[in-house]
C-alpha cells in the first residue's frame, strides 16, 4: 500500500471525525470498566467490611456477590454496545473514507 | 503420506501410554480406582481431535495457514476459540478451588481475569487486527527497528509462553493423577506429546478447532454441573451459601473478602497484572490475526467475553457449592479425614463435585473436558511460542526475510518440539505450586514486558526503538526478578528461608517501571533511528484505524 493513500486519508476531515468519535467512545467505556473494577478493588483493599454487608437482613450472601456479577455482566453489555456502534456507524464512516481515498 | 505415518505413530504412542497408565494405576501405592468411563471419553476426544488434526494437516500448506489458519476463521468461531483458549484448566480447577477455600476472594480474583477483555476490545482489538500479521512482534516492530524490537518482543512472548505452560502442565499432571492414579511425570509427558502432535501437524486450524470444541464442551459441562449442584439446594444460591458458612472452617468470613488479599499492595498489583496481562498474552493476541478483518475481530471479543464471563460466574458458584457437597464428604479425602488432604490435591474440588452430583459417568465427562482444556490451551501456547521462534527470530531476524516458506515451516516444527520438551521439564519442576497463583505471576510478566511496548507503539508517536527496548527490558527483568525473589519461587522452589521481595505480585512495580523507562529512553533519544521511528507513526496510525493495507485473508 503506497504512502500516498495514507496521506489522502489523513487529509480527509472524515478521518479526524472517525478517529475522534471512536477514540472518545472507546476511552469512555474503558473508563467505566476500569473505575468500577478498581473501585471494587479499592473496597477490597481499604474497606473490606463494606463488602461483608449482607444483601438483605438475615441473608448469608453479601453484597460482594451481586456487585461482582454486575461488573462482569455490565462490562459485557458495554462490549456489545461498542461492537454495535463500531461495526455499524463507525465502519460505514470508515468505508466512506477508504472509498474516497482510493478514488 | 508422511503426515499419515506420523499421525499413526503418535496415536500408537498415546495408546501405549494408556496401557502404561493402567499398569501403573494397578501397581501404585496410593491408587485411584480405574475409571473406564473417564478413560473412554478421554480417548473419544483424543481420537476425534486427531481426526481434526489429520484434516487440518491437509489444509496447512503455507506459513499463513500454520500461524493464523489463513485468516479464514469467522468472528463467532474465533470468539469461541478465544474463550476456549482463555478458560484454561487453571480457571476451571484453580478458580473453583480458590472459591472453595477462600469464598468471595475467589470470585473477586475471577473478575480480575475477566475485565481485561472489554479493555482489549475498546483499546486494542481492531488495531491488533489491522497492524498484525502473525505475531505480536509484528505490531511492536511495525515502525521500529526490526532486528532489535522483534527479537525482544519474541523473547517477551517466549517467557510468557513458558510460564503459562508450567501452569497448564501442573494442572494436567494433577488431573491425570486423579483420574488414572498415574505418576505425575508420565502424565506431563503425555500432554507434551499430544500438544506437539496437534501443533506440528495441524497448526492453527487444528488448534482453533480443538479450542472451539473444548469451549463448547466446557460451557455445556459447567452448565450441567451447575444445574445438578443447585438442585441439591432447591436452586437457591442463598441456601448453598448458608450451608457453606455452617461447614467451612472460616465460617461467615467466607462471604467477605480479605483472607487472600489481606495486603492491599498485593491486591492492586495482582489486579493490574490480570487486567493488562491479558492484553499481553501472545497466544491470545495471535487469535486476532485468524479473522479476516477488524469487524470480525470485534465480534470475536463480544462472543468470547460473554462465554468467559458466564463461565467464571458458574465456576465460582460451583466452588461455593463444593464446600458443602465435597467438603463434608470423607469419600473425597485421603483416609476419609475431611480435615486432611483432598484426594488428587487442593485443586480438585470441582472434579469431586462432578462425581458427587453426577456419578462416575459425569466425572468421566468432566475429566475428559478438563483434559481437553489443557490440550487446547497448551496447543495455543506452543503455536504462539513456535511462531515467535520461527517467524520472528528465525525468518525475520536471523534470515532477514530470505527464508523460504518450507524452511520457516521446518523451523516452526522443530521449535514446537523443543517447547514441548521445555514444558515437560518445567511442569515437573513446578509440581507443588498452586496453579491459579502461578497464573497471576504469568500475567504480571505479560503486563510488564509485552503490554507497555504494544500499547505505546500503537498510541504514542514518540516511542523510539531505544525506548521500547530498554523499557521492555526493564519490565521483563524486573518482573522476572520480583517473581524469582518472591515467596513462590525463592522459598518454595529454591528452598530459601525468607523471601527477598515481600509481595506476591510484581505488576504494580514492574509495569510502571517499564512505562517510565520506555518514556525516558524515548524522549532522550535523538538518534537518526528515532526520527525514522517517529516518522513511521502517521502511516501506521491510518492503517491501524482504517485497516487500509492490513493483511487480508488468504484464499485456497
Amino acid at each position: 500500500m503506497s504512502a500516498d493513500i495514507y496521506k489522502k486519508v489523513r487529509a480527509n476531515p472524515k478521518f479526524a471525525e472517525l478517529e475522534g468519535k471512536r477514540s472518545r467512545f472507546a476511552l469512555m467505556l474503558t473508563a467505566i470498566v476500569m473505575v468500577s473494577y478498581y473501585g471494587l478493588m479499592a473496597l477490597v483493599a481499604f474497606a473490606p467490611d463494606a463488602l461483608r454487608t449482607p444483601i438483605a437482613s438475615g441473608a448469608t450472601l453479601t453484597i460482594g456477590v451481586p456487585i461482582g456479577a454486575a461488573i462482569i455482566i455490565g462490562s459485557w453489555l458495554l462490549t456489545g454496545w461498542f461492537v454495535r456502534r463500531a461495526n455499524g456507524e463507525f465502519d460505514s464512516l470508515n468505508n466512506e473514507i477508504i472509498r474516497e481515498a482510493s478514488k | 503420506m508422511i503426515t499419515r505415518k506420523h499421525l499413526l505413530g503418535a496415536l500408537l504412542l498415546s495408546l501405549a501410554g494408556a496401557a502404561a497408565f493402567a499398569a501403573d494405576a494397578i501397581g501404585a501405592v496410593q491408587k485411584q480406582p480405574l475409571n473406564m468411563t473417564a478413560i473412554g471419553m478421554f480417548f473419544v476426544f483424543v481420537i476425534s481431535t486427531m481426526g481434526i488434526t489429520y484434516w487440518a494437516a491437509s489444509r496447512t500448506k503455507s506459513t499463513a495457514d500454520f500461524y493464523t489458519a489463513g485468516g479464514g476463521i469467522t468472528g463467532f468461531q474465533n470468539g469461541l476459540a478465544i474463550a476456549g483458549d482463555y478458560m484454561s484448566a487453571a480457571t476451571l480447577l484453580g478458580l473453583s478451588a480458590m472459591t472453595f477455600s477462600k469464598g468471595l476472594d475467589g470470585f473477586i480474583y475471577a473478575i480480575g481475569f475477566f475485565v481485561g477483555w472489554p479493555v482489549i476490545l475498546f483499546l486494542m482489538a481492531e488495531r491488533l487486527r489491522n497492524l498484525g500479521k502473525f505475531t505480536f512482534a509484528d505490531i511492536a516492530s511495525y515502525r521500529l527497528d526490526q532486528g532489535t524490537i522483534r527479537t525482544f518482543a519474541a523473547f517477551g512472548s517466549l517467557t510468557v509462553v513458558c510460564f503459562y505452560l508450567i501452569v497448564q502442565m501442573v494442572g494436567a499432571g494433577q488431573l491425570i493423577k486423579l483420574l488414572f492414579g498415574l505418576d505425575y511425570a508420565t502424565a506431563v509427558v503425555v500432554v507434551g506429546v499430544l500438544m506437539v502432535v496437534y501443533v506440528t501437524f495441524g497448526g492453527m486450524i487444528a488448534t482453533t478447532w480443538v479450542q472451539i470444541i473444548k469451549a463448547c464442551l466446557m460451557l455445556f459441562g459447567g452448565t450441567v454441573l451447575l444445574f445438578l449442584s443447585l438442585s441439591q439446594f432447591g436452586f437457591s444460591l442463598e441456601t448453598a451459601a448458608q450451608k457453606a458458612v455452617e461447614v467451612h472452617k472460616d465460617g461467615i468470613k467466607l462471604m467477605g473478602t480479605g483472607t487472600l488479599m489481606a495486603d492491599p499492595i498485593t491486591a492492586v498489583s495482582l489486579s493490574l497484572g490480570l487486567v493488562f496481562g491479558t492484553a499481553g498474552l501472545p497466544h491470545i493476541m495471535m487469535r486476532f490475526f485468524t479473522v479476516p478483518n477488524a469487524k470480525e475481530a470485534r465480534k470475536s471479543v463480544f462472543v468470547a467475553s460473554g462465554c468467559i464471563g458466564y463461565f467464571f460466574m458458574v465456576v465460582c458458584a460451583l466452588g461455593l457449592m463444593a464446600i458443602v457437597i465435597v467438603g463434608t464428604n470423607p469419600e473425597f479425602y485421603e483416609g476419609g479425614n475431611i480435615a486432611g488432604k483432598m484426594l488428587g490435591g487442593g485443586n480438585m474440588p470441582v472434579m469431586h463435585l462432578a462425581k458427587a452430583v453426577g456419578g462416575n459417568l459425569f466425572l468421566g465427562f468432566m475429566s475428559a473436558v478438563a483434559f481437553a482444556t489443557i490440550l487446547a490451551v497448551v496447543s495455543g501456547l506452543a503455536l504462539a511460542g513456535a511462531s515467535s521462534i520461527a517467524h520472528d527470530i528465525y525468518a525475520r531476524v536471523i534470515r532477514k526475510g530470505t527464508a523460504s516458506e518450507t524452511e520457516e515451516m521446518r523451523v516452526s516444527k522443530f521449535a514446537t518440539v523443543a517447547l514441548g520438551v521445555v514444558a515437560v521439564l518445567l511442569g515437573i519442576l513446578f509440581e507443588k505450586q498452586n496453579i491459579a497463583f502461578l497464573v497471576g505471576l504469568t500475567f504480571g510478566i505479560a503486563a510488564s514486558a509485552n503490554f507497555p511496548i504494544l500499547i505505546l507503539s500503537m498510541y504514542w508517536r514518540g516511542l523510539t526503538t531505544r525506548g521500547a527496548l530498554l523499557g521492555g527490558l526493564a519490565g521483563l527483568v524486573s518482573a522476572v526478578t520480583f517473581v524469582v525473589l518472591s515467596k513462590a519461587v525463592w522459598v518454595v522452589v529454591l528452598g530459601n528461608k525468607e523471601a527477598i521481595f515481600p509481595y506476591e505480585q510484581p505488576a504494580l512495580f514492574s509495569m510502571p517501571l517499564a512505562f517510565f523507562c520506555t518514556w525516558l529512553f524515548s524522549v532522550t533519544d535523538s538518534s537518526a533511528r528515532a526520527k525514522t521511528d517517529k516518522a513511521g507513526f502517521d502511516d501506521q496510525y491510518v492503517r491501524s484505524q482504517t485497516g487500509i493495507g492490513a493483511a487480508s485473508a488468504s484464499s485456497h
